[in-house]
């Protein structure tokens, strides 16, 4: 209430309290976080102690981990590595929109067999479906096409010359991915809201061309962090080709320690390009989650912020901020 | 229940159709009737404000004319086309997705919760149906959106995306959307429901100036205000019937039904 101020003097500058006056930034005795040093100091000596005495171990071989590490032999099981997983999972996430598509159809037949598709493909053990495809000559030794139920054939082939070993092993790891796929590409379809579909098609756009141009890029939001997840998981799981095909990173290692018995430091070679590769995935997924989060949120946060955020939870207080602070123990004292 | 509305006997065509005529529409989700028998007909470039309780199926109603709902009896036509249905012989066939996509063109809506694209900046609103539905170069599209956007007053945030802006914006960019169309009606379902009250009146001006226009308008609203004023035609919806229809000036003002005057003194 102003009332009792008299309005000819009323210019006010500042609209504050009686004294006019804006109070300085409050100087407090900031909260002390012992726990939080201590769980510090705890696990930086544990750490220490655990990368000194593997360093010290004689068995852990350096030399030999240096020389396998860009050997030609490892070079091209990372190479079929790579090939394996991108092939696999392109394969997997084109036909895993598709398969959404289908469950989330209207058309009861598409839907059940959808279904059925992600049923049989994410119950069983991916190990099992690679060991399917690799022996599917043995299950169906001639593919024909022809007319069913009659001697007709158009084409015939011998299965294993269809299939040989790779294919089996894209097959196995593709179909499998398609399952996973579809489900988290249906999770992100239907999450999208339905007055975007509404609004789309009252400017007159196709239920296709809705799908196309609206739904599906704001579902990629919530479809990329777990196909993220899932291109790692493939990425390790191209390592159980070893079983029907062979060639890549985890299989070639494997065949040389089993003949230089060298097999951590082997090991060792092989988990520091699966942690690369892992490290260098997480690029395209950054770029594509800023890419496909545009509207969604302000400026996200840069890896460089998000150092600094965490440095500064534990920062140590600065000189000045400690000097400052006996100074005022002083002043007071 | 139904009444007809009183044309305004538009000057220029007599024998002109009117922009939307509805005959004994029924709608029923499940077994609640939510359309009793709706009738009414709308001239071109009229102004038709539903008013009613919630739950009296004006909202549907609206949504029936630009098939988002299907009806299941009566009759729906949009400048003398049935909507969602082929006529040949006497006979009625389904229309499929693309036809009834392809009707709609010609039917503009504005939403309650604006429904704009969060992932498109405002101009990409705007331009996405010219471009992608009615197969304009995009700088032709660019251009005419930018004519819009202008025409809402928001030419300055042609860059900006949808969360950026408040609501009051968001619903104007929403209409530039919907004529970016050039549709020849325009729908709107509660388009300042969701707005806080200070963002009411641009949103208002907007469809005033386009009223001026001469566009077509069907607009489910509860400003009564804004009825009295840009309305030809105020109907009063009740329980999935139209209980009252005429002129603004007396059916806001003095209505003759006794649920219209205790709708009107609650919301008053």
């Amino acid at each position: 209430m102003t009332a009792t101020q008299p309005s000819s003097t009323a210019a006010p500058e500042r609209p504050s309290g009686p004294s006019g006056a804006r109070p300085g930034p409050i100087e407090a005795v900031p909260v002390r976080h012992p726990g939080r040093w201590i769980a510090a100091v705890l696990v930086l000596v544990l750490g220490i102690g655990a990368t000194a005495s593997i360093l010290q171990n004689p068995n852990l071989d350096l030399p030999t981990v240096a020389e396998y590490l860009f050997k030609p032999l490892t070079i091209n099981g990372v190479l079929i590595t790579i090939w394996l997983t991108v092939a696999s999972m392109v394969m997997g996430v084109l036909g895993g929109i598709v398969v959404a598509v289908m469950r989330l159809s209207a058309n009861p037949v598409l839907s059940v067999a959808a279904w059925l598709f992600i049923w049989i493909f994410r119950g069983t053990p991916l190990l099992l479906q690679l060991i399917f495809w690799g022996f599917i000559g043995a299950f169906i030794p001639k593919i024909v096409i022809g007319v069913p139920f009659t001697s007709i054939e158009f084409w015939s082939f011998t299965t294993s010359d269809l299939i040989p070993a790779t294919v089996a092993a894209l097959l196995a790891l593709g179909l499998n991915e398609m399952a996973y796929a579809a489900e988290i590409v249906r999770a992100g379809i239907q999450s999208v809201d339905h007055g975007q579909t509404e609004a789309a098609h009252s400017l007159g756009m196709s239920p296709t061309k809705t799908l196309r141009r609206i739904v599906l890029p704001q579902a990629m939001r919530v479809i990329i962090p777990p196909m993220g997840n899932e291109t790692i998981t493939m990425l390790k799981s191209t390592s159980l080709v070893a079983i029907v095909a062979g060639d890549d990173l985890m299989s070639n290692i494997r065949e040389a320690y089993t003949q230089n018995y060298k097999i951590i430091p082997l090991l060792i070679v092989a988990a520091i390009w699966y942690l690369a590769l892992t490290s260098i995935l997480s690029i395209p997924q950054m770029w594509l989650e800023r890419r496909y989060g545009r509207g969604f949120t302000g400026p996200r946060p840069t890896l460089g912020s998000r150092v600094a955020t965490i440095t500064q939870s534990i920062a140590l207080p600065t000189r000045e901020a400690r000097s400052a602070r006996a100074s005022k123990k002083g002043a007071v004292s | 229940m139904t009444a007809t509305i009183p044309q305004a006997a538009p000057a220029a065509s007599v024998v002109e159709r009117p922009m939307v005529e509805a005959v004994e529409v029924h709608k029923r989700f499940g077994s609640l009737e939510v359309l009793k028998g709706i009738t009414m007909s709308v001239e071109r470039g009229q102004v038709v404000c539903l008013l009613g309780p919630s739950g009296s199926g004006k909202s549907t109603f609206l949504r029936c004319i630009n098939h988002l709902e299907q009806i299941d009896a009566g009759m729906i036509r949009v400048a003398g086309e049935t909507v969602g249905y082929r006529e040949r012989n006497g006979k009625l066939y389904e229309l499929r997705e693309k036809e009834v996509a392809a009707q709609r063109r010609r039917v503009g809506m504005v939403f309650q919760r604006f429904n704009l694209f969060p992932h498109m900046t405002a101009l990409e609103n705007v331009i996405e149906a010219p471009v992608q539905v009615a197969r304009r170069s995009k700088a032709d599209a660019r251009a005419h959106a930018m004519r819009l956007l202008d025409q809402v007053g928001l030419a300055d945030k042609a860059g900006t995306y949808p969360a950026q802006l408040s609501g009051g914006q968001q619903q104007r960019v929403a209409i530039a959307r919907a004529l970016a169309m050039e549709p020849e009606v325009m729908l709107f379902d509660e388009p300042t429901s969701a707005l806080d009250p200070e963002l009411v009146g641009d949103v208002l001006d907007v469809m005033r100036g386009l009223a001026e226009s001469g566009m077509t308008m069907i607009v489910v609203t509860h400003e009564i205000g804004f009825a009295r004023e840009v309305g030809d035609v105020a109907v009063f919806m009740d329980g999935g019937v139209v209980v009252e229809a005429g002129d603004p000036a007396q059916v806001l003002v003095d209505p003759r039904e006794e649920r219209t005057r205790a709708f009107l003194s609650k919301v008053l």
